[in-house]
């Protein structure tokens, strides 16, 4: 019993990064385009935020951190790393109209590389003899439990023991999905990913949305970078640590079929399949290996459905990965 | 005498040196339908866009009721009540009826349930069918239209301009669509309808206004007109080219098309029982209006398009032998000799790559000649050079991206390329649209070279004049269906224009 619920929660702390990619990502595909550039994305918000309390530790000393400050200094960090990247995105993609998958792969290169360099400088100038930071102090404050969680016994673990971050995610999950289905913004929105020409004619500002899903969608991902740091990692940076999620997070955009709300469980599913090789016992490295794969083999296996299917509702926005030009008369 | 509901005064618009619209003056009441007709290329569709705020006229004035107003932007348009169906629909696949009508809507409450009565209480009023719940992606044509129609209604639009609404509609949902027009003219509002069928203009609208070739030559009460009177207003006199004709060189038949059908997936009838005979020596015209069914023609019988019934019998000048082409490939079809040459509302998509140079082009055409895998560029770069020589193609090399050169060069190219196969049936879909005068002539000399060395010519052409002086045989098509085919040499225009507007030729 308590294997699975130790099980679960792991999972779900593995999940919310993803969660938090994904969400961003839908909202940027619904305004029709495609950016490979979350994995960048979120590597840029976490070390952001890394850099941000890491200043703040720094000048006042871990001990004598305040609560609000510690968590409010990197999460503006993060928010202002990750949007500045959407930024550079759609500027590229909108306003120049570059190629989309390029733009995004080649901001995924650089979110890597930038990350790499201010996370190697950051731990030269800590001088530590590993090479990571370690921000103990904020990671605490970021992790702060909800306090009847543990009086609580198992539910309590099950439910109540994440950090405020874990809960955003779902929320905004969940506010993402209420915007896109059962606002007039979400169908102008979806207006616009689908038929740009026809949200255009409607009087729409079609490049107003696409920036601001675009922007938005950047920040909610570069989140997931920085719980992934303060949560997940218990505030430690390493270079490279934070391994394919972005990835990981791309996948889960065609895996919940462009729906926030799915996304929710998906995530969950995906943190299972991706930390299930720990909890089985007498794994070869190669079968470890395997059982990492297995989300992307469901992804691929739900492509297929829903290719098969051939649902309209279910496939990609219409005009996912072009750029939009007005007819020029 | 009430006031206008919409009023037109001087009206010109030129895009660059072209005129398309020259001191149109119009005037529509409410409760009156006012049809718009001429030829392909008149501005009958340019004028309207002015009126609905997609261009911006050079000078003239528009008055809605009696008051002078600025109209910069289909916003604007909406705002003084102008609502235009466009030809091409503006919807978004996914959404259902009532999202579509409801998209950009800022100053309305977001609430579908009650968008989607609204909806259907204007199908109520008006006799539209129309589920408010459904995808559009799951509608037939006419129901996409009729889902336009209701999102200018819903928007509170008093003057509906409809683009050559029939087009795509079936004859049943024709008369349904005018039937709901009328119901509309009925309760006080303006519709203008651009239509280019005569029968539809008799039998729909109040008054006719004419134009041909961007000039407004005058509006006419639908009683007081005949078809003759409007055909004659529609074309205008003959004007002389000068084209050379020279005669048929012992004319044999080459082609023979027999009774061939074309249903589009839509289940809209595109070849109606086609059926003539294309000569070798020979010249034949099709005049038509756009979109009667040129294009699927010449691809049918180029083996692009899939019959559902007839046969094209083709005669092989070399083996004496006749062969069904219908049970055969493109590839194999244009073996034979049988070229499509370009039919250039896409030019470049259809024939040449507008990336690869003149060389590479010339090269697709053979790229299977060569050994192995390896491709051979000496012939296709001789030929390219050839062109260049003797069409005077003027490019600054034959490795200039083809792109890069203006239409009529791009024209000749393409042309060169098809003729030097030595084709033995020369298929052109307008093949001078956009192309200054010398650049025609040129494409006129080359077709007649083509007819003198005993292909069978096919040009599809839309200016009168020009088929008139140019072919031997003038072949009339309205609405998939051959109207008639008469002689070039004595052909009338205004026995043509008739042809075209679905008149048959009485002696047929």
């Amino acid at each position: 019993m308590n294997t699975v619920i130790a099980f679960l929660t792991r999972a779900i702390v593995q999940a919310i990064p993803l969660l938090f990619g994904s969400t961003g990502e839908i909202l940027t595909e619904k305004s029709g385009h495609l950016n490979l550039g979350i994995p960048g994305i979120m590597y840029v918000g976490g070390i952001s935020g890394v850099i941000g309390s890491f200043l703040y530790e720094q000048s006042v000393g871990p001990e004598n951190i305040q609560y609000l400050p510690a968590v409010l200094i990197p999460l503006c960090c993060c928010l202002l790393g990750s949007l500045c990247m959407g930024l550079i995105y759609s500027f590229l993609t909108v306003t120049l109209r570059a190629n989309q998958n390029v733009t995004g792969l080649a901001l995924t290169t650089f979110g890597t590389g930038f990350g790499n360099f201010f996370g190697g400088s950051l731990i030269k100038i800590s001088g530590n003899d590993v090479p990571s930071i370690t921000l103990t102090a904020t990671s605490n404050m970021f992790c702060k439990k909800l306090p009847f969680a543990a009086s609580l016994g198992p539910v309590g673990r099950l439910f109540f023991s994440y950090s405020f971050l874990a809960y955003a995610a779902v929320v905004i999950a969940l506010v993402t999905s209420w915007i896109l289905t059962g606002t007039r913004i979400g169908l102008n929105l979806r207006a616009v990913g689908e038929n740009p020409a026809t949200a255009d004619a409607a009087g729409i500002n079609v490049s107003r949305y696409k920036y601001a899903a675009t922007c938005i969608g950047s920040m909610i991902a570069g989140l997931g970078g920085l719980f992934y740091v303060m949560d997940y990692a218990a505030g430690v940076w390493s270079n490279n640590a934070f391994g394919d999620r972005g990835w990981l997070a791309v996948a889960l955009v065609i895996f919940s079929i462009w729906r926030p709300n799915v996304a929710i469980l998906g995530s969950f599913l995906f943190g299972g399949l991706f930390i299930v090789h720990n909890y089985i016992p007498n794994l070869g490295v190669a079968t470890q290996e395997l059982i990492k794969m297995t989300p992307y083999v469901v992804t691929i296996i739900v492509l297929i459905f829903t290719s098969v299917r051939k649902r309209r509702e279910d496939q990609p926005p219409a005009s996912l990965g072009l750029s939009y030009f007005r007819e020029e008369r | 005498m009430s006031v206008p509901a919409i009023e037109l005064r001087g009206i010109t618009k030129t895009f660059g040196q072209v005129i398309a619209n020259k001191n149109v003056d119009l005037v529509v009441n409410r409760g009156e339908i006012l049809s718009i007709l001429g030829e392909n290329g008149s501005g009958k569709t340019t004028l309207m866009n002015m009126i609905s705020g997609i261009y911006y006229p050079d000078s003239g004035q528009i008055l809605i009721d009696g008051k002078e107003v600025v109209i910069r932007s289909p916003r604007d348009a909406f705002q003084y009540k102008i609502g235009m169906i466009h030809q091409h629909f503006k919807l978004v696949d996914v959404f259902t009826a009532a999202e579509n009508v409801i998209l950009g809507m800022e100053n309305e409450k977001y609430n579908l349930k009650e968008a989607a009565d609204h909806v259907r209480k204007i199908c109520d009023q008006y006799g539209f069918e129309l589920d408010p719940e459904k995808k559009i992606y799951a509608m037939s044509v006419s129901e996409k239209q009729t889902v336009e129609i209701i999102k200018v209604l819903y928007r509170g639009a008093d003057i509906l301009i409809l683009d050559e609404p029939t087009a795509v509609l079936t004859p049943q949902e024709t008369d349904k669509l005018f039937a709901v027009l009328r119901r509309m003219r009925d309760a006080g509002k303006s519709v203008i309808i651009i239509t280019h069928k005569l029968h539809e203009v008799m039998s729909l609208s109040d008054k006719v206004a004419v134009l041909r070739k961007g000039e407004y030559i005058g509006t006419v009460k639908t009683s007081e007109t005949t078809e003759a009177d409007l055909t004659e207003m529609m074309v205008g006199k003959k004007v002389s080219l000068n084209i050379d004709r020279s005669d048929p060189n012992h004319p044999q038949d080459r082609l023979e098309v027999k009774g061939i059908d074309l249903v589009s997936p839509e289940g809209i009838r595109i070849l109606d029982d086609i059926s003539f005979t294309a000569r070798g020596g020979e010249i034949l015209g099709i005049a038509g209006v756009a979109g009667s069914g040129q294009k699927e023609l010449l691809e049918a019988i180029a083996g692009l398009q899939p019959l559902s019934g007839g046969e094209i019998l083709y005669n092989n000048p070399k083996t004496g032998e006749t062969e069904n082409l219908r049970n055969k490939t493109p590839l194999e079809i244009r073996e034979l000799g049988v070229r499509l040459s370009f039919v250039p509302e896409d030019r470049l998509g259809m024939g040449l790559v507008g990336n690869m140079d003149i060389i590479d082009n010339m090269m697709l055409r053979s790229y299977k000649k060569g050994r192995g895998i390896f491709v051979r560029k000496q012939e296709p770069r001789e030929l390219a050079d050839t062109i260049i020589k003797d069409l005077e193609v003027n490019t600054p090399s034959a490795t200039t991206p083809v792109r890069r050169l203006s239409g009529g060069n791009v024209q000749k190219v393409l042309v060169g390329r098809e003729i030097a196969a030595r084709p033995t049936v020369l298929m052109a879909a307008y093949p001078v649209r956009g192309l200054d005068i010398n650049s025609s002539y040129t494409i006129y000399n080359l077709l007649n070279d083509q007819k003198d060395l005993g292909a069978a010519v096919i040009f599809v052409g839309e200016d009168l004049d020009v088929l008139m002086e140019l072919c031997d045989r003038i072949m009339v098509i309205c609405a998939g269906r051959i109207t008639g085919i008469v002689d070039g040499r004595s052909a009338k225009k205004e026995e043509l224009g008739l042809l075209m507007t679905g008149k048959e030729a009485e002696d047929e």
